[in-house]
């Protein structure tokens, strides 16, 4: 019983002791921190994704609050809304920044793109990639094996099963590009985010030439032209023998998507215009998507 | 009996199915594709053009820089295209396509078969020679020959090794070209040591191997060869390995990159490259065909072939019978370094000492399982490395920590992968984190430069 009684005095009298001691350390060693720091941490998303270029939402906020000119700094996931508050608290000027998705350009599904060789080897993109193409003839399409489903911390990307290729879920994707950086093959793109998750975009990256983009996948960009012949927007340019559409010319009329040929030109969330459109009653501006 | 000290592994040879095939030389190629990269370095200049004629030997890519080498035509013929073709590995490269128009040599080149063994050339011409010739290291490596015998200041080579080890399973090309082209071979290597200035050289030949150690050691003493040595080395893979046969020949060892095999006074040069020196420096004749060695044991018929670089792979295999049943997998080079092929209208290229052909179920891998830390892979790593450690580190993508751990020293030449009892793909990892450390300290050295 004495010994009971004499440890947790023992030890009572020492926590009180050393909590005293804490107490004084504490207050002689305080560092001197913005008390808005953690204010504008709260308001970020706290993901710590690494999408604004910083290791996490903490040094983002110490940037945010530190810097005198924040039109430089963006946090993908939060969006232009949060970034236009956290601006607001802070007294700065918000960065004017459209909402952005991540888009996989390669429509080569097991269908389309036939299998060449077959493969039992590591299952990583990267791994393949030290190899050689994949288990298509294509080297420039979705090897299939998800270094980028791993990437995304959003939950955004999956893999089709049936079709061999990544899917991007657009409500999910905070567009932090992790899936760009990860894609050895540099499918990935950032474009901007339309209303709806409505998009139209090249899905090829093959600059090889027609007849060798035919051979080896019936979904592929051969370098035709018919899409900027047709595009009244200018916003469509071919470069070794590959087309891409620029966003932010792109005012999503559809016309180069009933011109393309191997259907390369993918829609997303929309129609595509009837085969014969009536231009002559339609005027541009309603062609044009709100 | 000499051999490396650390690690190393020993896979059966497999040397049976062609060893005891002789060298046949085999009907020109139609068609060849002729890449503007076979060697390390900086891709060749092409310098024809569409419809020019060309005839053999003629150079058709021009070397840019130093590390580069140049690139001639194996045939004579028309130029039908510059473009890019798909390699073995189905990657697009820029290749220059020549449709065969009878056989036209160049007149410089000496086309007679007698050995010309006398050559008073200096150092300075013989290097020029082998540069003009476009000769690189014929045992897979592919690094320019004449930038291995350009000295750096300031350093003195002592000896010459030649590498006549042919440690990778299923390849005999080194094996008939020293068993059938022993002269020759001879020849270049004193031509080797008369370009760096040495009196000696040791051929490392492996054990299991006998008759090639006889018939050299025979023809050194018939002809008296005259600071040369046959060193027979026990069998242990991967003594070809550069450093491995230093330290397996001389016993010392080469300090990590960059310090090159010339720190510790030595060349080290291929067999078969020895042959191409002779070649170029006594016969003009510039590096336009290889021995390819096609083995397995399931094709029709194994063979080692005198081949024009250029040749397509397909037509090798006709001769070879053609592609067994099922499913195979072909490689070029052997099974442990080999890289698979998946296009066989790729060309052979002058990298390529053979194609080794596996059925599906030779080439199958075991299940991955979870690493039971028995450290077998430290223990085969013949580069003192820690291939657990570096696989996993690039999984992780920690590739400051795999820098640390040293992973550019890896050789890849596959023993950990090979050793693991839970079939952990280890080199398919660290050859990732080796590639991005290496862009790494690259990029790292421009940034310091500006």
């Amino acid at each position: 019983m004495n010994t009971l009684v004499l440890t947790v005095l023992t030890l009572g009298v020492l926590g009180i002791l050393l909590a005293v001691i804490l107490y004084f350390v504490a207050q002689k060693f305080h560092v001197e921190e913005d008390p808005r720091i953690d204010d504008v941490e709260k308001m970020l998303p706290g993901a710590n994704c690494g999408g604004c270029g910083f290791a996490g939402c903490r040094a983002m906020a110490d940037a945010l609050v530190t810097r005198d000119n924040i039109s430089s700094l963006f946090c993908p996931v939060a969006g232009g809304e949060t970034m236009k508050s956290i601006a607001g608290f802070l007294g700065k000027t918000a960065p004017d920044k459209e909402p952005m998705v991540a888009t996989m350009r390669c429509g080569g599904t097991c269908q389309k793109r036939p299998k060449v060789n077959h493969y039992d080897g590591t299952l990583n993109c990267a791994v393949v990639n030290t190899f050689y193409v994949g288990e298509s003839a294509c080297a420039f399409g979705c090897i299939g094996y998800g270094d980028c489903v791993d990437a995304c911390k959003f939950g955004a990307l999956h893999l089709n099963t049936e079709t061999g290729l990544v899917e991007v879920d657009p409500d999910k994707c905070t567009a932090c590009g992790a899936c760009v950086k990860a894609c050895p093959k540099g499918l990935f793109e950032l474009r901007k985010k339309w209303p709806k998750n409505r998009a139209i975009y090249v899905a090829c990256r093959s600059k090889n030439r027609g007849a060798v983009v035919m051979k080896a996948c019936k979904a592929g960009c051969i370098g035709c032209g018919k899409c900027a012949k047709v595009c009244a927007f200018d916003a469509i340019t071919i470069d070794n023998n590959l087309a891409y559409i620029d966003p932010d010319k792109c005012k999503l009329c559809r016309k180069c998507y009933n011109e393309c040929p191997t259907g390369a030109i993918r829609l997303e969330n929309m129609e595509p215009l009837a085969k014969e459109p009536k231009v002559a009653n339609t005027p541009a501006s309603d062609v044009v998507a709100k | 009996m000499n051999t490396f000290p650390i690690g190393g592994i020993h896979p059966s040879d497999n040397k049976e199915w062609s060893k005891d095939k002789a060298i046949e030389v085999i009907e020109l190629p139609n068609e060849v594709l002729i890449p503007m990269i076979q060697h390390i370095g900086a891709p060749a200049t092409p310098i024809v053009q569409k419809g020019d004629r060309v005839l053999t030997g003629q150079l058709i890519g021009q070397a840019t820089g130093f590390v580069s080498a140049n690139i001639h035509s194996p045939i004579s013929g028309t130029v039908t295209a510059i473009d890019a073709y798909p390699n073995g590995q189905g990657q697009r490269r820029i290749m220059i396509a020549i449709k065969r128009e009878g056989d036209e040599w160049l007149e410089s080149i000496d086309r007679s078969t007698e050995l010309k063994r006398e050559c008073n050339l200096s150092s300075k011409e013989i290097i020029e020679k082998v540069k003009d010739a476009g000769i690189v290291g014929l045992g897979g490596a592919q690094f320019p020959t004449h930038v291995k015998l350009s000295i750096p200041d300031g350093q003195k080579a002592e000896m010459l090794i030649v590498n006549g080890v042919e440690c990778e399973p299923y390849l005999t090309s080194d094996y008939r070209n020293m068993l059938e082209r022993a002269e020759m071979m001879l020849t270049g290597v004193e031509i080797l040591m008369r370009a760096l200035n040495v009196e000696r050289a040791v051929i490392g030949v492996e054990n299991n191997k006998p008759d090639a150690i006889a018939h050299l050691e025979e023809v050194i003493a018939r002809d008296n060869y005259r600071g040369i040595e046959v060193m027979p080395l026990k069998m242990r893979y991967p003594q070809g390995g550069e450093k491995q046969l230093i330290a397996a020949v001389t016993g010392r060892q080469v300090a990590p990159p960059p310090a090159l095999p010339i720190s510790e006074g030595v060349v080290v040069s291929n067999v078969s490259t020895a042959i191409a020196v002779y070649e170029a420096v006594q016969k003009n004749k510039p590096l336009i065909e290889r021995v390819v060695t096609i083995t397995g044991k399931h094709l029709g018929s194994t063979h080692n072939f005198l081949t024009r670089l250029g040749t397509p792979l397909n037509s090798l295999l006709d001769l070879a019978g053609g592609l067994p049943e099922g499913d195979v997998k072909l490689l070029n080079g052997g099974p442990m370094m080999g890289r698979a092929i998946v296009d066989i209208t790729g060309p052979i290229n002058k990298g390529c000492s053979g194609i080794t052909i596996l059925s599906g179920k030779e080439a199958a891998r075991g299940k991955e399982n979870v690493c039971i830390k028995c450290a077998k892979c430290v223990e085969a790593c013949p580069m003192g490395l820690e291939p657990y450690l570096l696989s996993k580190l690039a999984k992780l993508q920690k590739w400051d920590m795999a820098e640390e751990h040293n992973t550019i020293d890896c050789i890849e030449c596959g023993c950990c992968s090979y050793t693991c009892p839970s079939y952990i793909p280890l080199l398919d990892y660290i050859r990732i984190g080796k590639q991005t450390v290496m862009t790494n300290i690259r990029a790292r050295a421009t940034a310091n430069k500006k």
